[in-house]
């Protein structure tokens, strides 16, 4: 058999049936199920008179609309809180396994799935979701599905799909100190675009990748989609094993062995023929900051704001300028003097122990600028905030005048309470600094978790390196 | 889901690259337990002067005479010109869903991001790529036309400008069959039904701890 990427592998492993043209049934392992996108799906279940076809392998939390304070008062808004309770009930009457707002368990669909072991290695993983290539971190097929594919793989356990070209993107070198793996994954978007990844799934490779932590690779794989990729992977090593061993839905004892041997199988082959190949030097990315609306207009910390009248092509200009006028941004502002309102650190992207400790790390012993109203640390699950606390991480926050808060999406896209108000700035830690994301008129700006801190002292934009 | 087989329709340009999700429709519409409805809430930021919320009557919100849809000339539009990675960002298929609910049946644009996309065929919306520099010329000519008509023929997979220039574009086979059809991917899944038995049993067999 000739040389397979580990796109290939995974792929092949799931058809069920192909197709003449290469539609595609693709059986699916694992399908996490949140409030938003679900409650249509289970719907059309009814309306059908059919039921979930293996109830085992679904997974459902709610985390986008519930509040990330006063939990004991419920969940104030009544349409948040009927889709809330709508997942309840459904998961109830289809007897899938729902982790509730109660339970230490719950929080960020795309936080929880790896942390309970139910992302394992080779799987399918589907989940209304696009930030579902999370879970290609740990060389899963993984990718975001739009609400009537919720209801097909109810339904079948299966998708119908066709593959996807496959690019390798090799970051090969060392970070440099303060480098994270969320300026690598903003320095991917900055260079191949928002629109560069469109028809591919990606592995991450190289010794950069290598070297990165479960977490770090999650953050990566989180931001494929940015860069318009469905899927992004990382191929198996013993950084995925040794994560996955003893998970709660991890497989144990001689299961365990036979999983970690076949695990082990799933990198791409030496020669493997990738679609497209994008290298980037590690040492050569620095602390990145956006600076527009969409999340390829990055710009290095040390650098300035584009100015679009060097732009020569005129959709790209337009949409420069546009972005400038809705940031309240002047071209060539250096991004070190761009003040800050508010910080957010949390999301699927970033909310995980490590994050919290980077962010932390920053913090210890200092206090939020003055000019900064409000900061606020989103754990990603219960589980990642009692490590947090047992690490007195919550103490150096709430030191510093952060607040601590209880997991969920939370500001990343304000469905639930917490939001900017119009004209406010905020750094960060999340994936997508769309217009109105984070509330109507606010204003995001994408960095790590420690640039995100450091910006949270200093009430503007920092070099993390410098502190 | 609705068929599509051939549309005659009014266009109108939104004229901006990487439109995404959240623009298309913003998050606290996606709140809703239902299908249907989104239509009054498409663009509601840029279409709107306040705020939008769930609930509001829509009819008595101040309109952003700005915003290219609220045009008279382009009122009653069922064909979107955009241009390149349309509907990036989120999964939500409250994007197509809302666009349809809208009146749209087709969209020209360079490209799309994948996820919507491959929404927009579930729903009866038909995402056309041609050509940027074409894509261009449409644009210009539906700004200078008022009443700019387009003819989308799925069968024969082309686009007709009144001036009677026909543009050719391709689509996917199965999902063209399933959209002239108006097919429900359940019920095509469900013929397989043996197979999926099949490949699960011997999935129990090779990776048990897949189904522990």
């Amino acid at each position: 058999m000739s040389a397979q990427t580990l796109y290939d592998k995974l792929w092949q492993q799931h058809v069920v049936h192909e197709e003449a043209g290469g539609t595609t049934l693709l059986y699916i392992d694992r399908h996490l199920v949140h409030e938003v996108t679900s409650p249509q799906a289970f719907e059309g279940l009814r309306l059908a008179g059919r039921k979930p076809w293996r109830t085992a392998s679904v997974l459902a939390v709610a985390d986008h609309n519930v509040p990330t304070k006063d939990r004991q008062d419920g969940i104030k808004d009544p349409v948040s809180r009927l889709q809330v309770e709508t997942l309840d009930r459904n998961c109830a009457d289809f007897a899938i396994n729902e982790f509730r707002m109660g339970d230490a368990r719950q929080g960020i669909v795309h936080v929880v799935g790896p942390e309970q072991g139910a992302t394992l290695p080779g799987m399918t993983v589907v989940c209304g979701d696009s930030h579902t290539s999370t879970h290609g971190a740990f060389a899963a097929l993984a990718f975001g599905i739009g609400t009537s594919e919720v209801e097909h793989v109810l339904a079948t356990q299966c998708l119908m799909t066709k593959k996807s070209k496959v690019m390798q993107i090799m970051v090969d070198g060392r970070l440099g100190k303060g480098v994270t793996a969320k300026d690598v994954a903003l320095a991917v978007i900055g260079e191949i675009g928002t629109a560069g990844g469109t028809g591919y799934a990606v592995e991450f490779a190289g010794s950069a990748i290598r070297s990165l932590s479960m977490e770090g690779r999650m953050t990566l794989c989180n931001m494929a989609i940015e860069a318009g990729a469905r899927a992004g992977m990382v191929a198996v090593d013993e950084t995925t094993l040794s994560y996955v061993r003893g998970r709660p839905f991890a497989p144990r004892g001689e299961l365990w062995d036979r999983a970690a041997a076949y695990w082990r199988t799933l990198v791409s082959d030496p020669g493997a023929r990738f679609d497209r190949v994008v290298r980037l030097d590690a040492a050569r990315i620095a602390p990145l900051v956006t600076w527009g609306t969409s999340p390829e207009m990055v710009a290095a910390v040390d650098g300035r704001v584009p100015d679009p009248a060097r732009e020569p092509d005129p959709v790209k200009r337009d949409g420069m300028e546009r972005a400038l006028a809705y940031m309240g941004l002047a071209p060539n502002t250096p991004i070190a003097e761009i003040a800050i309102d508010k910080v957010f650190i949390g999301s699927c992207t970033n909310s995980r122990i490590e994050d919290l400790r980077a962010a932390a790390q920053v913090v210890r012993g200092r206090r939020l600028a003055a000019n900064v109203r409000l900061a606020m640390v989103v754990p990603g699950s219960g589980l990642v905030k009692r490590q947090a606390e047992q690490e007195g991480l919550d103490q150096v926050f709430i030191a510093a005048g952060f607040e601590w808060r209880e997991p969920g999406c939370s500001m990343c896209l304000a469905m639930n309470a917490d939001r900017l108000e119009p004209g406010e700035r905020c750094a960060s830690t999340s994936n997508r600094n769309f217009e109105g994301r984070q509330g109507p008129g606010g204003r995001t700006h994408l960095v790590s978790p420690a640039m995100a801190a450091a910006a949270a002292v200093a009430g503007r934009f920092v070099d993390v390196r410098r502190i | 889901m609705e068929k599509f087989t051939r549309l005659e329709g009014l266009a109108a340009p939104l004229d901006r690259a990487n439109v995404d999700t959240d623009a298309i429709i913003p998050k606290q519409f996606l709140k809703s337990i239902k299908r249907t409805g989104f239509g009054p809430n498409l663009f509601d930021e840029w279409r709107y002067l306040d705020h939008g919320e769930p609930g509001m009557d829509n009819s008595r919100r101040p309109l952003n005479p700005n915003f290219v849809l609220n045009q008279p000339r382009y009122r009653g539009a069922q064909v979107l010109l955009a241009r390149e990675n349309f509907g990036c960002g989120s999964s939500r298929e409250h994007a197509p869903w809302a666009l349809a609910d809208y009146g749209f049946r087709a969209i020209i644009a360079p490209g799309y991001a994948d996820i919507f996309y491959n929404n927009c065929f579930k729903n009866g919306l038909l995402p056309i790529v041609l050509e940027p520099a074409l894509v261009d010329r449409l644009f210009g000519e539906t700004e200078a036309t008022p009443g700019y008509r387009l003819v989308v023929d799925l069968e024969g997979q082309t686009v007709s400008t009144p001036a009677g220039e026909v543009f050719r574009f391709a689509v996917d086979e199965f999902r063209k069959h399933c959209l002239l059809n108006g097919l429900d991917d359940i019920g095509l899944t469900l013929r397989h039904v043996d197979k999926i038995r099949a490949y699960e049993e011997r999935r129990r067999r090779e990776a048990p701890w897949l189904f522990a």
